[in-house]
C-alpha cells in the first residue's frame, strides 16, 4: 500500500447573500424562516458533516448608490441562529463568520464561550477583517479602521479573546453546596491585556467551555491573511476549489506553518465549493448550465460587467455586445460591500480581454459573464462527484470542503443522500461520529487536553 | 392602516388594555442562575455544577411554559455577579460567571412554543446595530416570542472590559448626588437612543420587501428597505438591517426601573416596565409617574404593561417559607436585602397580594424565585392554579406570539406609513 488514505472532511455552507443562491427556483424556500436553517443542520448532520458554516456582511451591498437588489438580501445573526441550530442537532459544528473590527474581544469571547457551552462543544469562529468604511457606518466606531490596519487588530483581537478564553482554568468551580464555597479562587477569570489595539482588563464571566476555546477559522488570501492563519488559526475557508489552484494555496500555506512551531495537520484547508448532481455526467452538465442561466438573469449580468467597467450600464442591452468605451479607472468604486470589487485587478486588461474573448464566440453580455463567471466546482454523476472531492483532497488539494448549495433548504439533501454513501464506501468519509465535539470531528487536539491540571473537576 | 411619523414609536390597539381590573394577570418569571436569593445554589434541589448547561435553562423554561407565563427573563452583565454596586465583591460563595442571555434565550428558542423569551441586554457596552438583529433573530428562532430587557451598567470594571470610557466609583447611597445622577441620566438617555436606533433597524426593511421578482430579476424591493441615519451623542447607525423585520415586527422592548430617570426611558422607550413598589401606595405613586412620562412622550394612546418585581418564597405553609428563608440568610450570612418586596407564604396568600396590588394599576408581576428549583414550580403549580380559581389567569396559551399574549396588535412599520 501507498500512503494512507486521508479523511475527508465536510462542511455545509448555508446558501444565503452570494450571486450563487438561486431564488428564483420553485424549490427555492426562505432564506430566513428557522425551518429552513433546521432543515439544512438536520440534512448536514444526518450526512456526518463536520459542521454547518455561516458567512456575514455587516451592511447591505450598494451598487451605483443604491441597495443591490438582484441576489439574496437579508440574513439572521449569526450567534442567535448558531445557538438555536444547536436545539436541533447534536453532533455538527457550528461555525460563526464574525468580524474583528467592528465588534470588540469581550464581547464576542463571550459569546463563542456561550456558544460552546451550549453546545455541549461545537462551536467554531471564521475570524474575518471585512471591508471598509462603509460597514463601519453601521456601528459605534463608525469607519475607524485604515485597511492596512485591519490584520493587525484582527491578530491582537484573536490573541486577546484566547485570552480570555484561557483565564479560567477549567476547575475553578467547585460548587460545594456543604463547605459554601462556589469558586475555588475570587480571581477565576481575571486577565490583563495593554495592546495597540485593546487596553482592558479584569475578569472574564464564562467559565471554561467544553473546548477550552472554539475552533478557529480563517478567511482571506492576501500574503497577511496566510500568515494570520498559519499564525493561529485551525483551519482556513479558502476560494480554491480547483485541483492546480488549490494544490498552490495548500502547498503555500502549509509551508508556512514550521515558522510558527506548528505541523503540518494543525491547519485544515477547506475551500468553497459549489456542486450540481445528476444522474450521469451529461443530465448534471445540462442541469448546470440551467442553473448557471439562473445565477445570472440579464440584469445581473449587466450588473457584474459594472464592477469591471466601474460605470452605470444600465443602458446596455444584456443580450447585445460588450460595451467599447473603456472601464472608469477613478477612485470611486461602482459597487460597495461586495467581494466582486476586487476580483479584478486590472479592469482595463480585462475589458480588453473579454470584448475580445466576446467577439470571438458571439457571446452576448449575459454569455459572457455566464461562461467567465464563477463556476460550479463538481459537476456530474454522485460517482463523478465522489471520485473527484477524493482525489482532490488525496491529491493535497485541500483536506475537505465547505459546500455551498445553489438551493435553500434542500440544496444539500441529494449530495447527503447519494454522494455520501459512494464517500463512505471508498473509506474516505465518516459514518458514525467518532466524538462529541467539532475538535473531534475535526482531529484538533484539545486545548486543555495540552495543560494538564486545567481539568474540569468532576 | 393608521399613520405612524418616522420616529415615533410603534403604536398598538389602545382596546388591548392595561387597566387590570376586568382583566387577566399577566405574570412572568426572572431567572437568574440558581435563583435570586445569594444562597439558593445552595439547597439540595439546586444543580450549580449544571448552571452552564442547555438542558438546565431547557428544563427552567419548560416548566415556566408549563405554568402559562406570559414570558421569561433571563438576567446578563458583562462582568462577574457581584454584591457591590458598582464593583466585583470577590465572594468566593456564591454563583459567579454565566452565559449570554440573548445565546440562552435562542437554545431553548426551539424547545417551546408559546412562552416568550427575554434576555437582558447591556446597552452600555454593546452595538443596537448587534443587538438588533440578534433580538429579530430570536423572533425568528421562536416565531414571535422575543423580547428585550435593556439595562444600563456603571460599573467600572465593566467599562475596563471594554476600555473606552470610564465610571467613578460609588455605592448605591450616592445614587442621588449630582454627579451620580449626571452619570446615570446620561446613561439612560444612551439607552433610549439605544431603544431608538433597534426600533428603527426592527422596521428599516418593510414586511413586503422581499418581491423574488423573476420578471425583472430583482429579489427584493430596494424601495422597501430603508436607512434608518440614527445621530445619536453617542453613536450614529446608518442601517437598514441586515436581517429583514422580525414575525412581531417590533419584538416586546422592556426595561427595570426604580427612580425617575429609569421611568422617563420606561415612559419614552418600552412597552413593559418592571417596578418594585413595596405596598399599594407606593405601587399607585410609581405608576402614576410612569404614565405622566408616557404622555409627555407622546404615547398615551400606546399599551405601555407596568409589572410589579416580586421576589417570592413559596411553600405549601406559610411557617415553611419562612423558616426557608431564615435558613438560607444563615447560609449567607446576612438577611437578604434587594430592590423588589420579598413575599414568604404559600401561593395563595401571594395570589391575594398580586390581587391587591393590581389594583394600582398594575398589569402583571414579574416574580424571582428564592430559589429557581423550588419556587418556579410553586409558582407553575400552585399559584398558577390559585388564580385560575380566581379567573385571574389564562387557562390555555391564547396567542402564539408574545406581543398577542400581551395584548399588543403588531405595529405598522414607521417607514411605510411615511411614504405612503
Ligand atoms: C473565501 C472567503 C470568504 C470570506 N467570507 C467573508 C465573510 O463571510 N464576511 C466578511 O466580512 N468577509 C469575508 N471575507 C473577507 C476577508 O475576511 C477579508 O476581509 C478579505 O478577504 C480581505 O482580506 P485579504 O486581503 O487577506 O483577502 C472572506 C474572504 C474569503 C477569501
Amino acid at each position: 500500500m501507498s500512503k494512507p488514505l486521508k479523511q475527508i472532511h465536510l462542511a455545509a455552507h448555508f446558501p444565503g447573500v452570494n450571486n450563487t443562491t438561486v431564488w428564483s427556483d420553485p424549490e427555492a424556500g426562505s432564506h430566513i424562516e428557522f425551518s429552513s436553517f433546521a432543515h439544512f443542520a438536520r440534512t448536514a448532520e444526518r450526512a456526518k458533516f463536520d459542521f454547518l458554516f455561516l458567512a456575514e456582511g455587516l451592511r447591505l451591498r450598494e451598487q451605483g448608490g443604491k441597495i443591490y437588489d438582484l441576489d439574496v438580501v437579508g440574513r439572521p445573526d449569526t450567534f442567535a441562529i448558531l445557538t438555536a441550530l444547536a436545539a436541533v442537532t447534536d453532533r455538527l459544528g457550528l461555525t460563526g463568520t464574525i468580524n474583528s473590527t467592528f465588534n470588540e474581544p469581550y464581547e464576542v469571547a463571550r459569546q463563542f464561550a456561550s456558544l460552546d457551552h451550549l453546545s455541549d462543544g461545537r462551536a467554531a469562529w471564521n475570524v474575518v477583517t471585512s471591508w471598509d468604511a462603509f460597514t463601519g457606518e453601521n456601528f459605534r466606531r463608525g469607519g475607524f479602521l485604515p485597511q492596512g490596519e485591519r490584520y493587525s487588530r484582527a491578530k491582537e483581537f484573536l490573541a486577546t479573546a484566547n485570552e480570555l478564553f484561557d483565564s479560567w482554568r477549567g476547575d475553578e468551580i467547585v460548587a460545594d453546596q456543604q463547605a459554601g464555597t462556589f469558586l475555588r479562587d475570587a480571581r477565576a477569570g481575571a486577565f490583563v491585556h495593554k495592546g495597540q489595539h485593546f487596553e482592558i482588563e479584569g475578569q472574564f464571566n464564562v467559565p471554561r467551555s467544553p473546548q477550552g476555546r472554539p475552533v478557529i477559522f480563517q478567511a482571506g488570501d492576501s500574503d497577511d491573511g496566510r500568515e494570520f492563519a498559519a499564525a493561529g488559526a485551525d483551519a482556513i475557508f479558502s476560494r480554491y476549489s480547483t485541483l492546480k489552484e488549490g494544490q498552490a494555496f495548500y502547498t503555500d500555506v502549509k509551508g508556512r506553518l514550521a515558522r510558527y512551531g506548528r505541523t503540518h495537520d494543525q491547519l485544515l484547508i477547506l475551500p468553497a465549493a459549489t456542486f450540481v448532481l445528476g444522474d450521469t455526467d451529461a443530465e448534471a452538465r445540462e442541469l448546470a448550465r440551467e442553473v448557471r442561466r439562473q445565477q445570472v438573469s440579464g440584469a445581473t449580468a449587466i450588473k457584474h460587467l459594472e464592477f469591471v467597467w466601474n460605470r452605470d450600464l444600465s443602458a446596455y442591452d444584456p443580450d447585445g455586445p460588450l460595451p467599447d468605451i473603456d472601464p472608469d479607472l477613478g477612485e470611486h468604486t461602482i459597487a460597495r460591500g461586495r467581494a466582486q470589487v476586487r476580483m479584478y485587478r486590472d479592469p482595463l486588461a480585462t475589458a480588453r480581454e473579454w470584448r475580445e474573448r466576446a467577439a470571438a464566440n458571439n457571446w452576448s453580455i449575459r454569455d459572457l459573464v455566464i461562461e467567465t463567471g464563477s463556476r460550479q466546482s463538481f459537476v456530474g454523476s454522485p460517482a463523478t462527484v465522489a471520485e473527484t472531492i477524493d482525489s482532490f483532497v488525496q491529491a493535497d488539494a485541500s483536506d475537505g470542503f465547505i459546500l455551498v448549495p445553489h438551493i435553500t433548504p434542500g440544496g444539500l439533501d441529494a449530495f447527503a443522500d447519494t454522494v455520501v454513501p459512494l464517500l463512505q464506501e471508498r473509506g474516505v468519509f465518516r459514518t458514525e461520529y467518532e466524538g462529541t465535539t467539532l475538535r473531534d470531528h475535526l482531529g484538533l487536539a484539545h486545548p486543555d487536553a495540552d495543560a494538564p491540571g486545567e481539568r474540569v473537576a468532576s | 392602516m393608521a399613520s405612524t411619523p418616522p420616529s415615533s414609536l410603534p403604536s398598538s390597539s389602545p382596546s388591548a388594555s392595561s387597566t387590570p381590573s376586568s382583566s387577566a394577570l399577566h405574570l412572568a418569571v426572572a431567572l437568574d442562575g440558581a435563583g435570586w436569593h445569594p444562597a439558593a445554589w445552595r439547597e439540595p434541589v439546586a444543580r450549580p455544577r449544571e448552571l452552564l448547561t442547555a438542558g438546565y435553562w431547557a428544563g427552567l423554561v419548560t416548566e415556566a411554559e408549563r405554568g402559562l407565563l406570559d414570558f421569561v427573563t433571563i438576567e446578563d452583565g458583562l462582568g462577574l455577579q457581584s454584591s457591590h454596586f458598582t464593583e466585583p465583591d470577590g465572594r468566593t460563595d456564591q454563583v459567579r460567571g454565566r452565559l449570554d442571555a440573548v445565546l440562552i434565550a435562542a437554545r431553548v428558542a426551539p424547545l417551546t412554543r408559546h412562552i416568550g423569551l427575554v434576555p437582558t441586554v447591556v446597552a452600555t457596552h454593546t452595538e443596537p446595530f448587534h443587538i438588533s438583529k440578534a433580538i429579530a433573530t430570536l423572533d425568528y428562532v421562536s416565531t414571535g416570542r422575543a423580547g428585550l430587557r435593556v439595562q444600563v451598567s456603571a460599573r467600572q470594571n465593566e467599562a475596563a472590559h471594554f476600555g473606552r470610557r470610564t465610571f467613578p466609583r460609588f455605592d448605591i447611597e450616592d445614587l442621588d448626588t449630582p454627579a451620580v445622577r449626571e452619570v446615570t441620566t446620561d446613561l439612560f438617555d444612551e439607552a433610549a437612543d439605544y431603544v431608538e436606533a433597534v426600533r428603527r433597524l426592527w422596521d428599516s426593511w418593510e414586511d413586503d420587501a422581499e418581491i423574488r421578482d423573476v420578471a425583472t430579476g430583482r429579489f427584493i424591493d430596494r424601495d422597501k428597505l430603508h436607512y434608518i441615519d440614527f445621530e445619536g451623542r453617542h453613536f450614529s447607525v446608518k442601517g437598514p438591517s441586515i436581517t429583514p423585520r422580525p414575525p412581531q415586527g417590533q419584538p416586546v422592548v422592556s426595561a427595570l426601573a426604580h427612580q425617575s430617570t429609569p421611568f422617563q426611558l420606561v415612559g419614552r422607550s418600552a412597552d413593559i416596565g418592571y417596578v418594585t413598589p413595596h405596598d399599594l401606595d407606593q405601587a399607585r405613586a410609581i405608576v402614576d409617574e410612569i404614565r405622566a412620562a408616557q404622555t409627555a412622550a407622546g404615547r398615551a394612546g400606546d399599551t405601555l404593561h407596568i409589572f410589579a418585581d416580586l421576589l417570592v418564597f413559596l411553600d405549601d405553609d406559610p411557617g415553611t417559607a419562612a423558616a426557608r428563608r431564615e435558613r438560607l440568610d444563615s447560609l449567607a450570612g446576612h438577611p437578604y436585602t434587594g430592590d423588589a418586596r420579598v413575599f414568604t407564604g404559600t401561593p395563595a396568600q401571594l395570589a391575594d397580594l398580586l390581587l391587591e396590588l393590581r389594583q394600582a394599576g398594575l398589569s402583571g408581576f414579574r416574580l424571582r424565585p428564592a430559589v429557581v428549583g423550588h419556587d418556579l414550580p410553586q409558582i407553575t403549580r400552585g399559584l398558577v392554579p390559585e388564580l385560575q380559581r380566581r379567573d385571574a389567569f389564562r387557562r390555555a396559551y391564547e396567542a402564539d406570539t408574545l406581543r398577542g399574549l400581551l395584548g399588543l396588535t403588531r405595529p405598522a412599520n414607521r417607514y411605510a406609513a411615511a411614504t405612503v
